[in-house]
């Protein structure tokens, strides 16, 4: 299996990019915060650094596998934080994917069956306009219309139950709904003018119902993809949405790991980003072969 | 009905399908004729020369010094003394949105220029001589590609302590090359086997050269199209990192900053948000419809392919 | 003729595009008898294709519209029928077999589905019935192992077999009109005859009537009791096979046998058809052939022959019909 290799690939190079690089890894994580003799030799340990290179490596695996995903240098283990917060993060990007799916989806559907028409060329322009914003302009957008004018959904915290998600899960998945959305849509339309679709219809089998079933399981294995990849454009933007909308989620303690500098908490949470999104692929990969017979996954 | 289409350029030559190079000249003039009629397209050229124009010579906007910063003006509404009013250090904002499209127009090129360079590189020999180059590439490519563009960028960036536009750049182009470098190797495999690329091999032509005279110009519509979307990304990359704190500092200009700056201020001096928005939209809607225009009169189809 | 069971008469089909409109299909007539095989013979952009489709109503509306003409089958007219009703006599009284299975085939679905699917939405099968039928149906058209075929996506199976699958899917309501559209086409020789072959017994069980669509002149002589020839929309040569192959009545059919080459005589070129295919957006005046034609006078060149009868069941579309030399 292929996933192995570019899974530890991946954290090696992580791991690589903190404590391989020329310089200090300790002073390089702590930025430009003093460090104090003790605290530093108690890194110095924690991460094994006075052992050599592929020692310490295997404990920082070890380490991995059993949860560790390092120290904050006020002592906070890394994965606590993430237990703590990863509830938010994870209805955030629920409520976005939920929007990009039924959104993306809805939106292919009716440009692809309404060709030609105003719908159609609606459904473009809009998209177009979607992918354009980015996240950032987008939730100001969001935030001053319907939480400062309208007043219809909070701009911040989580307070107020899943009305404070609504606002932030469409900043981060319009964008992706509308991208997936003109994908879906093209993808849709070239298997609707398939040379199967005109033999279905020869043989006097109903163009809206079993046709449409046609048309539909050939697009899934794109749009599977496209959903499966876009998990890494979702955790990108979640950052984002969550500082914009100030949820106490994984993105906002990145943010503040940025702001403060805390290097071992930026480290590890990237870390687990990567491994997520890779066994996010993984599964893509084992769907489309389940899906599409032609693909045989080694 | 394909069958009933004149073939005029085609006309003698009778390949079934395949078009070999030597009609790849007349192609492009064909190209350009659909590009001239696609409003996106002018839009598009209008646009982007217009924010070329911002980043080599703002002067011509008539923009002010934008480190010229009087603290008693701080915080002005728009006004006809500033068009876009000024910020909260008291500079004119309308020019500090002006210069702010040189740093995002030199990101974009910088991603741009280098994530093609690698893609192109690694992704047609890894297409073409397939075998260990193609599996060693591929695991690399893979690997990068696990980690989040814009995370691996703010892994590197707060390790390293941010950087210009150059640096900026280069590490968004570091892991953001995979995906063209898919692309590209999609391209070249499949124009391996067109029947010109396989007459070429008989005739013993070295594959460097079969690369660059065959394949690539052929492949080269759907590399096009991507890197117009990938100088939009880039932008948009750009900024997002910048808000984070990550990208450029102060004293750099930077739609990034404004608007981070904007976000703390929001909503009482909302007009903070519009212009910096504004321009950073229609730069990336500008490169965006580049690309549609490009893909349209080049025919390209972008499916997602693992 | 007996029981005419498909009529067509001055059939025409248009394609709009943006360079222009297209006649795709010129005013193409003929009659089908009950078990009868008649071949329509033609390169591509005759419009032979086109025709079929138009027939079966499964042409894109845009670009093309059938724009004149009267398809009877039996006693209904097809043209005219609407939608829901024409989706009634599909496959059930006129069915279709693509030229390439491997595109005609939705390739995520297994063949059993597809054959499934069909005699459940067509026939209201239960979903035992229907695979008992599905299996009876491959067995009929010569698959082996077909129990184990059932379950086999269509990118597992050769050309042939798949092929098979395909004539099995089209005969399975029983049409009384099958158009066969370059069945083998896609086809290596050797399984093109086992194709042919098994067309040829249905067609004998059945009687179903057929029209086979190709451009292989052998494929045509082989199994059709008529040839129809097409060039450029038209059809310019109507006839038994037998007589059309010995004796054509038209300079296009003339060439198309002349440059077929002949195993025991000695030739330094392969004779062809002198000049090239018709732009159907820049037809000639007068004969859409006189460019290419040996035999064309003045008359061909303004007027436009029409097609009449140069024999008993003998029809040609030239000015010329007796000086065609072999």
């Amino acid at each position: 299996m292929l996933v192995v290799p570019v899974l530890l690939g991946t954290i090696l190079l992580v791991y690589g990019l903190v404590f391989l690089t020329p310089g200090d890894p300790i002073r390089r994580l702590a930025g430009t915060k003093p460090l104090s003799e003790s605290t530093y030799n108690e890194i110095t340990h924690r991460y094994h650094l006075d052992q050599p290179f592929v020692v310490q490596y295997l404990y920082y695996l070890n380490g991995i596998v059993h949860g560790d995903l390092g120290a904050t240098f006020t002592g906070r283990d890394v994965s606590e934080i993430i237990k703590e917060r990863f509830p938010v993060t994870l209805k955030l990007t629920l409520g976005a994917f939920t929007v990009e799916v039924v959104m993306g989806l809805a939106l292919a559907l009716v440009a692809a069956l309404k060709r030609r028409t105003l719908a159609d060329t609606g459904i473009l322009v809009y998209t177009l306009v979607m992918i354009t914003i980015p996240v950032i302009v987008l939730g100001f957008i969001l935030q001053y219309t319907f939480g400062v004018k309208l007043g219809w959904f909070p701009v911040a915290g989580i307070q107020d139950g899943w009305k404070s998600y609504v606002l932030p899960s469409l900043t981060l998945g319009l964008g992706s709904a509308a991208a997936l959305g003109r994908l879906a849509r093209s993808n849709i339309l070239d298997n609707m003018a398939g040379e199967h679709i005109r033999a279905a219809v020869a043989r006097g089998l109903p163009r809206r119902r079993v046709v449409g079933r046609h048309v539909m399981k050939n697009s899934l294995v794109p749009i599977v993809t496209i959903l499966g990849l876009d998990l890494a454009y979702l955790m990108g933007g979640a950052i984002l949405t969550e500082r914009i909308f100030n949820l106490p989620g994984l993105g906002n303690a990145l943010f503040t790991g940025i702001a403060t500098e805390n290097g071992p908490l930026v480290v590890g949470l990237v870390t687990l980003s990567a491994i997520i999104f890779v066994f996010t692929i993984l599964i893509v990969d084992l769907l489309c072969a389940r899906i599409d017979p032609r693909i045989s996954y080694e | 009905m394909s069958s009933h289409r004149p073939t005029s350029y085609l006309e003698g030559i009778s390949a079934v399908d395949d078009a070999p190079s030597a009609a790849a000249a007349t192609l492009w003039t064909d190209v350009w004729r659909k590009m001239r009629r696609d409003k996106r397209f002018w839009v598009a050229a209008a646009l982007i020369t217009m924010f070329a124009l911002m980043a080599i010579a703002p002067f011509l906007f008539f923009t002010k010094d934008p480190q010229a910063c009087p603290i008693v003006d701080f915080a002005q509404r728009p006004s006809r003394q500033h068009w876009f009013g000024t910020d909260i250090l008291g500079c004119d904002y309308y020019t500090r949105v002006i210069y702010g499209a040189r740093t995002s127009f030199k990101v974009g090129l910088v991603v741009a220029s280098v994530t093609i360079a690698i893609a192109l590189t690694l992704g047609s020999s890894a297409g073409y001589y397939a075998g260990k180059t193609d599996m060693i590439a591929s695991r690399i490519a893979d690997i990068l590609f696990s980690v989040p563009t814009l995370l691996g960028a703010i892994l590197v960036l707060t390790l390293f302590h941010g950087g210009g536009a150059l640096i900026i750049g280069l590490v968004i182009a570091f892991f953001g090359w995979p995906d063209m470098f898919r692309l590209v190797r999609s391209t070249v495999i499949s124009g391996k086997s067109r029947g010109y690329v396989r007459a070429a091999r008989t005739m013993g032509s070295p594959g460097r050269t079969i690369l660059r005279r065959h394949v690539l110009p052929n492949g080269i519509a759907p590399v096009l199209v991507f890197a117009a979307y990938v100088i939009g990304g880039a932008v948009g990359a750009e900024a997002g990192l910048t808000f984070l704190g990550v990208g450029l500092r102060l004293p750099a200009i930077s739609w990034g900053l404004q608007l981070a700056v904007a976000d703390t201020r929001f909503p009482e001096l909302a007009y903070l948000m519009v212009y910096p928005s504004l321009f950073l939209c229609l730069m990336i809607g500008a490169f965006i419809l580049l690309g549609e225009s490009l893909r349209d009169a080049l025919d390209v189809k972008l499916e997602p392919n693992d | 003729m007996t029981d005419q069971v498909l009529a067509i008469d001055d059939l025409q089909v248009e394609f709009r595009t943006e360079e222009g409109v297209v006649k795709a299909v010129d005013g193409v007539g003929y009659a089908l008898g009950k078990g009868e095989v008649l071949a329509v013979l033609g390169e591509s952009g005759s419009g032979k294709t086109v025709h079929a489709r138009a027939i079966m109503r499964i042409l894109d509306s845009p670009p093309a519209f059938i724009t004149n003409g009267t398809v009877r089958l039996g006693d209904i007219e097809l043209l005219t029928l609407d939608e829901d009703d024409m989706r009634e006599v599909r496959g059930s009284r006129v069915a279709m077999l693509f030229q390439d299975p491997h595109t005609a085939l939705d390739p995520v679905f297994t063949v059993g589905d597809q054959l499934m699917e069909l005699l459940r939405e067509r026939r209201k099968m239960s979903r035992g019935q229907a695979r008992e039928e599905s299996l009876a149906l491959l067995q009929r058209v010569g698959i082996p192992d077909a129990r184990d075929r059932l379950d086999a996506f269509p990118h597992q199976l050769s050309g042939g077999i798949a092929q098979r699958v395909m004539v099995a899917m089209a005969v399975a309501l029983e049409p009384e009109v099958l158009l066969a559209d370059e069945p083998t086409s896609s086809l290596d020789v050797t399984v093109q005859a086992q194709v042919l072959e098994l067309l040829g017994s249905l067609v004998a069980e059945t009687e179903m009537s057929m029209v086979l669509i190709t451009h292989n002149l052998a494929v045509a002589v082989g199994l059709a009791q008529r040839i129809a020839v097409m060039y450029a929309g038209r059809i310019v040569e109507l006839g038994p096979a037998r007589d059309v192959y010995t004796t054509p009545k038209h300079p296009y059919t003339a060439g198309l046998l002349r440059s077929i080459p002949d195993i025991q005589v000695r030739e330094e070129r392969l004779p062809g058809i002198a000049g090239s295919p018709p732009n159907l957006l820049k037809l000639p005046t007068g004969c859409a052939f006189s460019p290419r034609c040996p035999l064309a006078d003045d008359r061909c060149r303004t007027e436009v022959p029409a097609f009449f009868a140069v024999g008993p069941d003998r029809w040609s579309a030239c000015f010329h019909p007796d000086e065609v030399q072999r």
